[in-house]
């Protein structure tokens, strides 16, 4: 038996906001029954922008039933851009923390609740970026990646545990292996010269310095900026919110993006804009 | 305390206190070792040949092809260790796709250090694929271990025709009879198997104890080496209450078991029509013909076990899931997998085992209580309510 927290049990014996909303502004969906759980998000937003009211149904275990129910009552109030700053370790905080083994139902709660609101804002769900890693759970090398660096993982269990990579036929565990000590290369080293650096490195610098350099001024804006894929020194982006209707986005891309990517990491890089989907 | 309707008699039971009465004073006044010289220890030695008498007398084997062990792991790994290394030169073994991890995870070790492995299908009702298996025994063939009865299904294999097809190749053959000693005839007499296993906590005797039925004239090479004890087959101090408890459980077992056989099935299948009547999308897994009278595997679609199991728990009611969310792993039970249960049904299986000291309360209640917990459940599940309003 799982020694799950009080408020794990009491979101799960007495889940909150069960149910579909109507008329929903966003809807998230991730999962799938062969996967052992699958989440369906819904809400809804006032004049203010606000969630207003949010809603799910789960099929799961325990914890991702409980999972579910906090990730409802964790984001009414907020506005989307609040709200997509929760990470799956703030939903396992919310309930006093989950067993390791469960961590992949917080997971759930914060993809759904990204497919939400790209569905709110009218961009297409992002294709899954990357190359699959895990085919028994279809995970790729990005979501391995970002959970490892996310959470400083360390482990193959610990990766299993927080998106189910390597959780079924054990064949990828020698490739999470790899992952996991690339993202510990990188996070040790300082800012290495981007010709050795791997694929998975560099894509994880863009990130984080579209992260810390260029989200905050294009959110101030009502905007946002997506990381979609990385080939050959391009990188593909995708604008979200009011850039993507911007007649102004051209230029946002190439004189802001483009030139801080070429400042902060590398004079080779070339922005553009990724197909919509 | 809180009422505890336990019907998961397949993981363990309760140890009769019988059982219990007979163990006691070993833990007391007669702790003698039953290996040493003098007339105090010697009488220990005495109570352990009893309790070789009776579990041996269950099976209808002669109590010097009984060695104890302490668990149904241990059989299991020295019977087909001890096959493998006495056959150095073969290097197949066969199992069934739907084994315990007992075996199973022993077979995929031995994949690992270059054995070939076949694994016999079964098909949707968890029938063993007999002609596969014929098909695929082989001249370099060193071992078949293929269970008697499946632990989560309750499905019965059958074992005689098994056994006699593997014998009639010159190869040896083991059985993992844990789930089906005690609770159904097994008979050594009439199944020409070279190898048994049994273990003590499924049939009322305390958890550490089991025994491995070894027919006279098998090759053998024991899996502890040590001492002399069990005639140089098993090393170690033996487990002296646990043994004569485990003696006791299998005088009580050959006694009771046509009446607690027939009042288990009873319950099991009161139980089994009430749910299935009652609830929906419900389906039994196993092929009721052939299965243990005790035994249920009942899925119910759009759901998940676990958190079936923790709604029933709040309740005091006490059963088992292949859900893989119950173990930590993340696939579903191998069993049901093995036999093409779907993913729908596969995740929200319950197994309800049952014993003798269940009553007709337990099923009522049981009965009462879970068509409440499937339909909250189902009403937080986005595939049932899709389902529904298709």
């Amino acid at each position: 038996m799982w020694d799950y927290t009080p408020a794990v049990k009491d979101h799960f014996m007495n889940p909150r906001n069960v149910g579909v909303v109507e008329n929903p502004d966003g809807i998230g969906e991730v999962g799938s029954i062969a996967c052992g759980d699958a989440l369906k998000l819904t809400f809804k937003l006032d004049q203010d922008k606000r969630i207003t009211d949010a809603k799910f149904q789960t099929f799961g275990c325990a914890s991702a039933i409980a999972s579910s129910s906090a990730l409802t009552e964790m984001i009414k109030g907020l506005t989307l851009e609040e709200a997509e700053k929760i990470t799956n370790d703030d939903i396992a905080r919310y309930l006093g923390g989950l067993p390791r083994e469960k961590m992949h139902c917080s997971v759930m709660g914060r993809d759904a609740l990204e497919r939400a609101i790209a569905h709110y804002r009218g961009v297409a769900v992002r294709e899954k970026e990357g190359e699959i890693v895990c085919e028994c759970f279809g995970v790729t090398d990005v979501e391995i990646e970002r959970a490892v660096r996310e959470n400083r993982l360390k482990t193959v269990e610990d990766v299993t545990g927080y998106v189910k990579a390597g959780g079924g036929c054990e064949k990828c565990h020698d490739q999470i292996r790899e992952i996991i000590a690339a993202v510990r290369q990188t996070t040790a080293a300082e800012t290495p010269a981007l010709s050795s650096m791997t694929n998975i490195q560099k894509i994880k610098l863009i990130e984080e310095t579209l992260d810390r350099e260029v989200k905050p001024s294009l959110q101030k804006d009502g905007g946002d900026i997506e990381l979609v894929d990385f080939d050959n020194n391009t990188v593909f982006v995708q604008l979200r919110g009011t850039c993507s209707t911007c007649s102004a986005s051209q230029i946002t891309l190439k004189n802001y993006v483009e030139a801080k990517l070429k400042d902060l990491v590398s004079s080779e890089l070339v922005v553009e804009e990724a197909q919509a989907h | 305390m809180k009422r505890i309707i336990y019907m998961d008699n397949n993981a363990t039971t309760r140890v009769a206190p019988e059982v219990v009465d007979v163990m006691l004073p070993f833990f007391g006044e007669v702790y003698g070792n039953p290996s040493s010289a003098h007339t105090f220890g010697g009488e220990v030695g005495k109570h352990i040949r009893r309790a070789r008498e009776h579990v041996a007398s269950l099976i209808h084997a002669s109590p010097d092809e009984i060695v104890f062990t302490s668990c149904g792991t241990e059989s299991d790994s020295t019977a087909i260790w001890s096959a493998i290394a006495s056959y150095p030169e073969k290097r197949h073994i066969v199992t069934s796709r739907v084994e315990h991890p007992a075996v199973k995870n022993l077979f995929e070790h031995l994949a690992k250090k270059g054995y070939q492995i076949t694994f016999v299908p079964v098909d949707r009702q968890g029938r063993l694929d007999l002609d596969y298996l014929h098909d695929h025994l082989r001249d370099d063939t060193a071992v078949v271990s293929i269970m008697w009865a499946n632990n989560e299904t309750g499905v019965v294999f059958p074992i005689e025709e098994i056994a006699a097809a593997v014998r009639r190749r010159g190869i040896v053959f083991h059985t993992d009879a844990v789930q089906a000693v005690g609770k159904i005839p097994v008979d050594v007499q009439q199944v020409p198997l070279d190898m048994l296993s049994l273990s003590g906590h499924k049939i009322h005797a305390p958890k550490g104890v089991a025994a491995l039925y070894i027919r006279k004239g098998t090759r053998f090479a024991p899996f502890l080496i040590g001492g002399h004890q069990e005639r140089n087959r098993r090393g170690g101090t033996e487990n002296v209450a646990a043994i004569v408890g485990l003696g006791e459980a299998a005088r009580l077992a050959a006694a009771k078991m046509k009446t607690a056989g027939e009042k288990s099935s009873r319950l099991r299948d009161r139980l089994e029509a009430g749910l299935v009547s009652r609830i929906p999308k419900t389906m039994v897994n196993g092929d009721p013909r052939h299965r243990l009278p005790n035994t249920t595997n009942i899925s119910f679609e759009y759901i998940e076990g676990e958190s079936i199991l923790l709604m029933m728990d709040e309740l005091g009611i006490c059963a088992s899931s292949g859900s893989a969310c119950t173990s930590g792993s993340l696939e579903p039970s191998h069993v049901l997998r093995a036999m093409g249960v779907p993913f729908t049904a596969a995740h929200g299986s319950i197994r309800f085992s049952l014993s003798e000291h269940n009553t007709e309360d337990d099923i009522d209640y049981t009965i009462e209580k879970l068509p409440d917990i499937v339909a909250r459940l189902r009403s937080l599940s986005p595939f049932w309510n899709a389902e529904q309003a298709a």
